[in-house]
């Protein structure tokens, strides 16, 4: 009997450090959902979901506070992709959010940039150089399109120009179906 | 006598070969202009080393190579620089490329060639010179031959020339192999030098007796121990993995690179223009172009790089009722949006098209899964599982069924009862996986600069809490009197 007892205590003993010892030493930092969600998120950190980025909406996705249909960068695909990993119904792109725009780069007319250093600030990926009282332009290989450098500019000198086709960035088109077209 | 081995599928379209071969090649007449594209290969392209009014002389450099992936581009004839605008390129789309329009002024004047005595030079010499000299592959995919030769540093087992060209219409590798084999044996010579390989294979459809009689008397002549191999002609054998598994029976593993399998794969043309960059040390400016179709005189020309498509069917005189130009073969090429573009290195072939000859496919109808496009499909893949992949825009399972390794060469497409399309929806789902991955990178790297942002920001205003803190006048009675205050307040 006593031994009975003092096996299975020491079994409760051993697997009570293995759980503990994993516990600290395989800890998970944060939601995994979140960064399931974040990944699927395009990054622009536009906010115009109606968060401070693509980071805080992928946690109100998480908490089921925000629905997956707030994003116009992502489009419908990435709807239908956090569809997929939630495992809820596919909606169309939520009619309070602006309607998604053809992917784009801010450019600034540097004949006009005064130097205020204001749009630097509002740049949510550090894609604009310059300096006060010095002439900026953006970075276009890492320039989101988020268009939060637009408002803070005191002399409107900064444009989002649409990324036009080129050889490089040309894809084959879906093949069009001559019966549907006549 | 070499076992050959088999791939599985393949097609035999009618040939249309003879009409081509029955001149010799010929020298076509300098252009009046020329418009070279700058980029002509795969790989990141430099800016141009001229400018408009610039007196170039032939094989004078337009763009130096740029960056591990890369090859120059040279001026094909004397004369002067009019342009340096965007001309519409000879791709599928029609876009504009960056192009540098040369006035010729009829001279043909070269620039200095300098010999290389490869011999005696270090292997990476020659490869840069292969670089410098422009060198790409003359196959169709126009990789910089420099990339491939230079192996990566790797054991090449099997050197293999590909005198395949299994495309119908095409016959520009077999009158080259036919009239100049021993230039390009020179060229294979140099090729082994550089690549260490310890056999030579060429490996040349049996469609091609004449020029497989060629590469043998060269073969012998240049005491090089090299074996011509005759494969059986069925499209597409002159495929790289599929001459590679006929003549070597080794399979190039899905995603890898013929390296993977020892084996080192050139065109014969490649061979030719390697032996022309480095012991003449001529640039590539010209090439041998097939023109064919609805001309009148069908034949080879061996034409500079730059001449506008339609002035090179001029030559064949194209038949009152040709409506356009087809550049590659029938099965891979596309059609040009104009007899304006220009011939590039990667152009093979010129083909007239009609209405007569290749008749506007019928409306595709649905698939029926008669499964005749996998019984052909060269790479063993499930074309029609592919289609009905690519037509859901369900990418993820297309990659899963390895989209990637089909090789577009339209053996589905040419037996496919319904007519569908099929190559057009792979290379469709292609561009949308490769789009979707290159998306995903950005959005990595403005997650990370996102993040980054974030933590400077944190730092910053720490740094400068810290610094008031601590520069302020009379700072710690400013701390003293705080803490009085918030005990005198816990006291209350």
């Amino acid at each position: 009997m006593i031994t009975a007892v003092l096996v299975v205590a020491g079994i409760a003993v051993v697997l009570g450090a293995l759980l503990g010892y994993a516990a600290i030493r395989f800890r998970v930092e944060g939601n995994p959902v979140v960064q399931e969600i974040d990944k699927i998120l395009p990054q622009t950190q536009c906010g115009q979901c109606g968060f401070a980025g693509c980071h805080p909406y992928a946690e109100a996705i998480a908490e089921g506070s925000a629905d997956i249909n707030r994003c116009p960068p992502g489009g419908e695909r990435n709807i239908r992709r956090l569809a997929d990993l939630l495992g809820v119904e596919f909606k169309p792109l939520s009619d309070e959010v602006a309607e998604p725009k053809p992917k784009s780069l801010a450019v600034i007319d540097e004949s006009l940039c005064i130097g205020c250093t204001l749009c630097i600030q509002a740049c949510p990926v550090d894609a604009i150089v310059g300096a006060s009282k010095q002439m900026h332009t953006v970075i276009a290989s890492e320039c989101t399109g988020c268009e939060l450098c637009l408002p803070p500019c005191p002399v409107d000198c900064i444009a989002m120009v649409p990324i036009e086709e080129d050889l490089g960035n040309w894809r084959w088109k879906y093949p069009a179906n001559p019966l549907k077209a006549a | 006598m070499r076992k050959l081995h088999s791939f599985s599928g393949g097609i035999h379209p009618p040939e249309h070969k003879e009409r081509s071969t029955r001149e010799p090649i010929a020298a076509a007449p300098l252009p009046p202009r020329l418009i070279v594209p700058l980029q002509q290969h795969a790989g990141t392209v430099a800016d141009p080393l001229v400018r408009v009014g610039d007196k170039v002389l032939k094989g004078q450099p337009l763009a130096p190579a740029l960056g591990p992936v890369s090859a120059a581009t040279h001026a094909p004839t004397s004369g002067t620089v009019t342009g340096l605008a965007p001309h519409p390129a000879p791709h599928p789309s029609g876009l504009l490329s960056l192009c540098a329009v040369i006035e010729a002024d009829g001279e043909d004047r070269w620039t200095e060639r300098v010999p290389l005595d490869w011999r005696q030079a270090d292997p990476r010499a020659v490869i840069d010179r292969l670089r410098d000299a422009g060198v790409v592959g003359l196959g169709g995919a126009a990789f910089p031959t420099a990339v491939k030769a230079r192996a990566n540093g790797r054991p090449v087992e099997i050197l293999l020339l590909n005198g395949g060209e299994c495309e119908p219409y095409i016959t520009c590798d077999d009158m080259l192999m036919r009239e100049r084999a021993p230039e390009i044996f020179r060229g294979i010579r140099i090729l082994r030098h550089l690549t260490g390989a310890r056999e030579v294979v060429v490996g040349i459809e049996d469609n091609k007796p004449e020029a497989i009689a060629a590469m043998e008397a060269a073969a012998r002549a240049s005491g090089l121990t090299a074996e011509v191999v005759a494969v059986p002609t069925l499209y597409p054998a002159g495929g790289e993995k599929q001459l590679i598994r006929v003549v070597t029976g080794r399979e190039v593993p899905s995603g890898g690179l013929p390296l993977d399998a020892g084996v080192v794969c050139f065109n014969v043309a490649t061979a030719h223009a390697v032996q022309r960059a480095v012991e003449s040390g001529e640039p590539m400016v010209s090439r041998v172009v097939t023109v064919t179709g609805n001309v009148h005189a069908p034949r080879n020309y061996e034409c500079l790089l730059g001449t506008p498509v339609g002035d090179l069917a001029a030559l064949a005189g194209p038949a009152a009722d040709t409506d356009g130009y087809i550049m590659g073969g029938p099965l891979m090429g596309f059609p040009v949006p104009s007899g304006n573009v220009p011939v590039v290195k990667a152009t093979n072939c010129v083909i007239a098209s009609s209405e007569a000859l290749f008749p506007k496919p019928p409306p595709p109808m649905p698939c029926i899964r008669c499964g005749r496009c996998a019984e052909v499909c060269p790479a063993s893949l499930q074309p029609m599982d592919l289609f009905w992949f690519a037509k859901a825009h369900n990418l993820e399972k297309a990659e899963a069924y390895s989209l990637f390794d089909c090789i577009e060469c339209g053996c589905c497409d040419y037996v496919c009862p319904s007519h569908i399309p099929l190559v057009q929806y792979y290379k469709f789902a292609k561009g949308e996986i490769r789009s979707m991955k290159q998306e995903k990178e950005a959005a990595d790297r403005a997650r990370r600069r996102h993040e980054f942002r974030q933590f400077r920001q944190e730092r910053e205003k720490q740094e400068r809490a810290a610094r008031l803190a601590s520069r302020a006048p009379g700072a710690k009675k400013a701390t003293a009197r705080a803490e009085a205050l918030a005990e005198s307040q816990e006291g209350e």
